[in-house]
């Protein structure tokens, strides 16, 4: 401590630990270094090569992969931050930012908790709690059933008191774990369970409360921030509605379509809330819009920075973490309400490791390649790439799978919008799945683009946002066939031999004719033939889809991609491509498009022996939770397996067809790769 | 300082355009005619070919490529207009030389759409043509066999003689018993003598349903014993993979097969060893096309042979020898591809000066194990009293024990004319050049028609006058007219090459792609010490 002033005391942080990992690890660095202030990283096992250890002054191992033995581990972050000397601890979001225990442990050491007291955080963090302090402080509350009596019959008896659906909430939940909807009484015991599963392996307690369950209501929240001398602000509001799995992808500031009046309202209201527990930091205080009335309900208040806060940031022009770092050191609100103004309109979407067509199955590997197709730098900052990772790095089984956030600033809500899809498309990924075509077509969408916005967007919509597909462009098709016949004549991987025989360097030379071959693209199921005879010089006669075009061809390797300019009837595009597997992604002006290079006849032959589709295997890599079936016994299609745990989300692997069961191929607690069959069956006997 | 040759054309020069709009149509002639060979026979066979599954011979040999590498084919207008009305284009064969897995080898395929891929006289004189460069050039052989076996018409052509039917797997043996590996790949019929080609290969691959080996076929067995069985039965894959051990690996489909030939390459463990100190690659400073206005179709036309090295060395750099003495044979050295080369070409008739030049630069090239390139455009030897005096017959001879007893790999281009002892000097198909290639402008015979025309002329008139008959230009004429004609005829490269006196007509502007790629394929076998015989002084 520093002394005194105004009567609050003065901390020193000249150099702060970060308790977390990734993009928010990095933020946080990147703002630290700008005030001055040394930061000290901690990383697990995996994370040892990762960027935000790169970034740091001085890095701590702090464990295995695990979080419960790494980034939950609070004696090995206390002492590392002991040993560094670091004065204070800047949890970040997810992990530890909402412990109060962590907190406390954080004081009782003399370490600043770069947040919230524990009080506020376990009086916010218990949600029958805070529904009654809220209440008490005047703020809009939904009725449910917050009480201590866990019984599931008297769960139940609320439920249905209050009327399904129900929303099924854990007590200390958060990000949409522990939480779980029932929409009938049916249904409620196996949800409630589920949830309950859920909540104690996230956070440790299975207390849960229910709630109604508000259908197409809008997320919007506010960010709030409080200063050790009494001042609360808002920075006005974000709108989080458009979910999958009730996790935000895609936010946006200000909400849309809200009065000034209901701005200021709900503003308030947050401040009210924050006040209530003599709240100290950035928060944000989330409620339920009602779409039509534009009646908001407080839900919850986070106790941390958000995952989105930098479109706050975009429209209001500060810099939160800063604000966070000079308010735990004991100085007051950089600005004041009245200091407060919108500026224009920003978005921010999610890249997640994740399968939208496969009901957004969370997803894991390597990040083979990472690119931009544009630099940031040339924005003036209205374009900022937040990330943790780097060309090469792995999405782990054991964190969150999200790849970057892509935070853009326009003048109003369509050119935000504008340059949000062209960030989007140019933001060049393979090695795994992601969700920036799916982001893309969002974009695309006309009720996104007028703001129709609410939880279940993407359900209703989920037929224009998946629209059927059609064949190729011919475009795309040639410029993926001329991406393929380079990518297999040029060194991609290595650099040229430096001595080039002739043999290596006259490619595909024949004498006195052109050489030709016919490549087979697949797309969306379909197999499309393309001829390409090369005459010479880079040019090429294309045939495919029934027409003929001559197409001149320059290339480029650059960084294990190939570039392709290709100027076809006199229009020139420019492509990147890279090959996976059998896979060829051509990265182009409308986004990504994957072709599949189809095995050749006798490939797959040889490949029948490979187990078929009606097994039961890991649809993704993670951890065994729970086997719920023995040697021996006897299942129906449809009967829980397996519960896997992946990505911090809990799958259930149901049986795939009625049998008998042989074998379980895994205890629990094995991390199994994807694709692994899990639970094998008897041989059916012929009778 | 770098010794750089050659000068910009000037395109808009009258000259040149005649020229290169001459040559250009000689050279779309080749093209063309090449299409319609690689094109193959009727749309009939073909067509009852791919139904089978099977690919086209070359779709084979593309596939069995490594991706990207050049196909450096042979003879492609062997057998044209050889036999009449029957067409056999490319001999009924393909050969060439490619990269399989990292290895540079002579790939032999059957047409089996041009008449059931059996083997005409030129089919066997260009097979046995491929493995000589294989022996040669150490290069491995992967057959493609697909072939009805003999073409019973001409068997007298075919099989009794020493380079016939059966020298083929001579060759196999004996190429094996150097360590040139023979990899055999049946994708269809290998009937009879055509069994020994997977019989006596190293390691040997046959495609279910396709590929039979069997020494009688079934009408054969039906008619000698009685027995009805099927092909595959009797030869099919599955019988010679489990059963008989006559092949190694089974084969799905030809793409299968391919890629296990692919793998038996890659099992090969041969890497080329080049002992030559090579530079990086470079592009000559001019590009190739300027060639056909330069040098065109009218061989009386001169021009400076520099201008056409300097289109195909490396950054058409040449370090000229003995540049001011026998100044009609031009040597030097250059690098091609990085490559170092000796360089020899001619600029005229040859004197005794350029002879003795000649065989002292040969016998540089073979102390310091240079490969040669012979640039041919020679009439002959100078003839006359002086000539004869000042010995241009030793010399000359000199200059041809130089080229015949050089062991270095030699590779010569007939740019222009080739006629007479002019030939031997500057390595003719008999002094054993590694490879050997025409422009489709040239010309080779014995001597020029109209000189050919003049002898006999003359020597008819002499015998005339002594028996005191008449001479008339009228019956001078009608005895030169038909000898031009068949000297204009049979020395064409289509004439040449139809007939295999040489490895193929190239467009002049790949010479430099083609001259890279049969150096590179050379150098597979080391350079072997030079003995030279007795120079008569």
């Amino acid at each position: 401590q520093e002394g005194i002033k105004d009567g609050v005391a003065r901390r020193n942080l000249s150099k702060i630990l970060i308790a977390n990992r990734g993009e928010i690890a990095c933020r946080i660095i990147r703002t630290a270094r700008k005030m001055g202030i040394s930061t000290v990283a901690v990383y697990s096992d995996p994370d040892k090569e990762s960027l935000h250890v790169d970034m740091a002054d001085e890095a701590f191992r702090i464990g295995p992969a695990s979080t419960n033995e790494s980034y939950l581990n609070e004696k090995k972050i206390i002492q590392a931050a002991l040993t560094s000397g670091a004065h204070g601890i800047h949890p970040g979001y997810g992990f530890l930012s909402q412990s109060p225990e962590f907190a406390q442990l954080c004081a009782d050491n003399g370490v600043t908790f770069i947040g919230p007291s524990p009080r506020a955080i376990s009086d916010m963090g218990i949600k029958s709690t805070s529904k009654t302090l809220m209440e008490k402080a005047g703020v809009p509350i939904i009725q449910g059933y917050h009480g201590d009596d866990q019984s599931v019959g008297r769960l139940k008896a609320e439920a249905k008191k209050i009327g399904f659906p129900i929303m099924i909430k854990a007590f200390r939940g958060g990000g949409g774990k522990g939480m779980r909807v029932a929409m009938n009484e049916a249904e409620f015991e196996q949800q409630l369970d589920s949830a309950k599963r859920e909540s104690m392996k996230s956070f440790g307690d299975d207390a849960m409360l229910v709630e109604k369950y508000v259908q197409r209501p809008r997320h919007v929240e506010v960010q709030v921030f409080g200063d050790h001398h009494g001042n609360y602000v808002y920075l006005f509001e974000r709108d989080c509605s458009v979910q999958r799995r009730h996790q935000k992808i895609i936010e946006e500031a200000p909400a849309p379509g809200i009065s000034e009046e209901t701005r200021r309202s709900i503003g308030e209201a947050a401040v009210r809330a924050a006040q209530a527990v003599d709240y100290v930091g950035a928060g944000t205080v989330e409620f339920i819009l009602d779409s039509d009335r534009h009646e908001f309900f407080f839900m919850e208040m986070n106790t941390r920075l958000q995952v989105e806060h930098p479109v706050t940031e975009m429209i209001t022009g500060t810099d939160l973490v800063a604000w966070q770092l000079k308010v735990a050191a004991g100085e007051r609100l950089p600005l004041l309400q009245n200091d407060l103004r919108i500026r224009g309109h920003s978005f921010e979407a999610r890249v997640y490791a994740e399968n939208p067509e496969d009901n957004f199955m969370p997803g894991a590997g390597p990040l083979t390649h990472l690119s931009l197709d544009f630099d940031p730098a040339s924005f003036d900052g209205t374009v900022r790439v937040e990330t943790g990772v780097r060309q090469g790095d792995q999405v782990s089984v054991h964190y969150d799978p999200m790849i970057a956030k892509l935070v853009v600033w326009g003048e109003d809500r369509s050119s935000a919008l504008r340059k949000l899809r062209s960030v989007l498309t140019g933001y060049h990924i393979s090695g795994l799945s992601t969700n920036i075509n799916f982001l893309t077509s969002l974009c695309d969408n006309a009720s996104f683009q007028s703001a129709h916005v609410h939880t279940d967007f993407i359900k209703e919509h989920i037929t224009e946002l998946f629209p059927a597909k059609g064949p190729p462009t011919p475009e795309a098709l040639v410029q993926a066939a001329v991406a393929l016949h380079f990518l297999k004549i040029l060194p991609v991987d290595g650099g040229a031999a430096l001595f080039a025989d002739p043999f290596d360097s006259v490619k595909n030379w024949r004498m006195n004719y052109s050489f030709a071959e016919t490549t087979q693209l697949s797309a969306n199921g379909k197999v499309y033939d393309v001829a390409l005879t090369s005459t010479g010089d880079g040019k090429f006669r294309v045939q495919c889809l029934g027409k003929e075009l001559v197409v001149e061809v320059s290339t480029d390797v650059n960084d294990g991609m190939l570039v392709t300019h290709a100027c076809i009837d006199g229009r020139m595009l420019k492509s990147k491509s890279v090959m996976e597997d059998s896979k060829l992604h051509l990265f182009q002006q409308d986004g990504c498009v994957t072709f599949e290079v189809p095995a050749l006849k006798y490939e797959s032959l040889l490949a029948t022996k490979e187990t078929g589709a009606d097994e039961a295997r890991a649809p993704m890599p993670g951890v065994i939770e729970k086997i719920m079936v023995q040697p021996g016994q006897e299942v129906k299609q449809g009967d829980p397996l397996v519960v896997m745990i992946a990505m911090k989300m809990e799958y259930v692997i149901k049986a795939p067809k009625s049998g008998i069961i042989k074998k379980v191929a895994f205890k629990t607690g094995v991390n199994v790769p994807k694709g692994s069959q899990l639970v094998y069956y008897e041989e059916p006997t012929s009778s | 300082m770098l010794a750089k040759i050659g000068t910009p054309v000037d395109a808009q020069a009258d000259d040149f355009q005649r020229n290169s709009e001459r040559m250009q149509s000689v050279v779309e002639t080749l093209r063309g005619t090449i299409q319609r060979i690689v094109r193959g026979t009727d749309e009939k066979s073909i067509q009852r070919h791919v139904s089978k599954g099977k690919l086209l011979v070359r779709d084979r040999i593309s596939a069995l490529l490594d991706p990207g590498s050049p196909f450096l084919e042979f003879s492609q207008l062997a057998g044209h207009q050889l036999y009449g009305k029957e067409e056999v284009p490319a001999g009924g064969i393909v050969t060439g030389i490619g990269r399989v897995s990292g290895v540079e080898c002579v790939i032999v395929g059957n047409d089996a759409t041009v008449k059931a891929g059996t083997y005409y006289p030129i089919t066997v004189k260009k097979h046995l043509r491929a493995q000589e460069i294989a022996l040669q050039n150490r290069l491995p052989c992967i057959y493609l066999v697909d072939s009805g076996g003999a073409n019973l018409p001409r068997q007298s052509e075919i099989f009794a003689d020493k380079e016939h039917f059966g020298r083929i797997f001579y060759n196999q043996a004996n190429m094996s018993a150097q360590g040139i590996p023979q990899v055999a790949v049946v994708m269809g019929s290998c009937t009879a003598g055509g069994a020994y080609v997977p019989a006596m290969a190293d390691e040997s691959i046959i495609v279910k349903n396709q590929g039979t080996i069997f020494l009688g076929g079934p009408p054969l067995v039906k008619a000698a014993t009685g027995e009805d069985v099927t092909a595959e039965d009797l030869g099919g894959a599955e019988l010679h993979t489990s059963r008989s051990g006559v092949a190694d690996h089974f084969a799905q489909d030809d793409m299968h097969a391919l890629h296990l030939a692919r793998r038996v390459m890659a099992n090969l463990n041969i890497r080329k060893q080049v002992s030559l100190a090579t530079e990086k690659p470079e592009e000559p400073l001019y590009p190739a096309e300027d060639l056909y206005g330069i040098v065109g179709d009218d061989l009386k036309k001169t021009y400076d042979i520099r201008e056409v090295i300097a289109r195909i060395v490396d950054g058409s750099r040449f370090d000229e020898f003995k540049a001011k003495f026998g100044e009609t044979l031009v040597t030097g050295f250059a690098h091609l591809y990085g490559y170092p080369v000796g360089i020899i070409g001619n600029n005229g008739v040859l004197f005794s000066e350029s002879a003795l030049k000649g065989a002292h630069f040969i016998e540089l090239c073979c102390q310091r194990k240079i490969p040669l390139i012979f640039l041919q455009n020679i009439t002959g030897f100078m003839v006359g009293k002086d000539a004869e005096a000042g010995g241009i017959a030793k010399n000359g001879a000199k200059m041809v024990t130089a080229v015949a007893c050089a062991q270095v790999p030699k590779f010569t281009v007939l740019v222009g004319g080739s006629y007479g002892a002019g030939n031997y000097g500057m390595c003719g198909r008999a002094y054993n050049p590694r490879f050997l290639y025409m422009w489709p402008n040239s010309r080779i015979s014995v001597m020029g028609g109209e000189q050919a025309a003049g002898v006999l002329a003359q020597v008819t008139r002499d015998q005339r006058t002594r028996e005191k008959k008449q001479f008339s230009t009228e019956d001078e004429s009608a005895l030169k007219t038909p000898i031009i004609r068949q000297f204009e005829a049979e020395g064409s490269p289509y004439y040449s090459s139809a007939r295999l006196w040489d490895d193929g007509v190239i467009d002049p502007a790949d010479t430099r792609k083609v001259l890279g790629l049969s150096l590179s394929a050379a150098l597979n076998a080391p350079i072997p010490d030079t003995k030279f015989g007795v120079f008569r002084m």
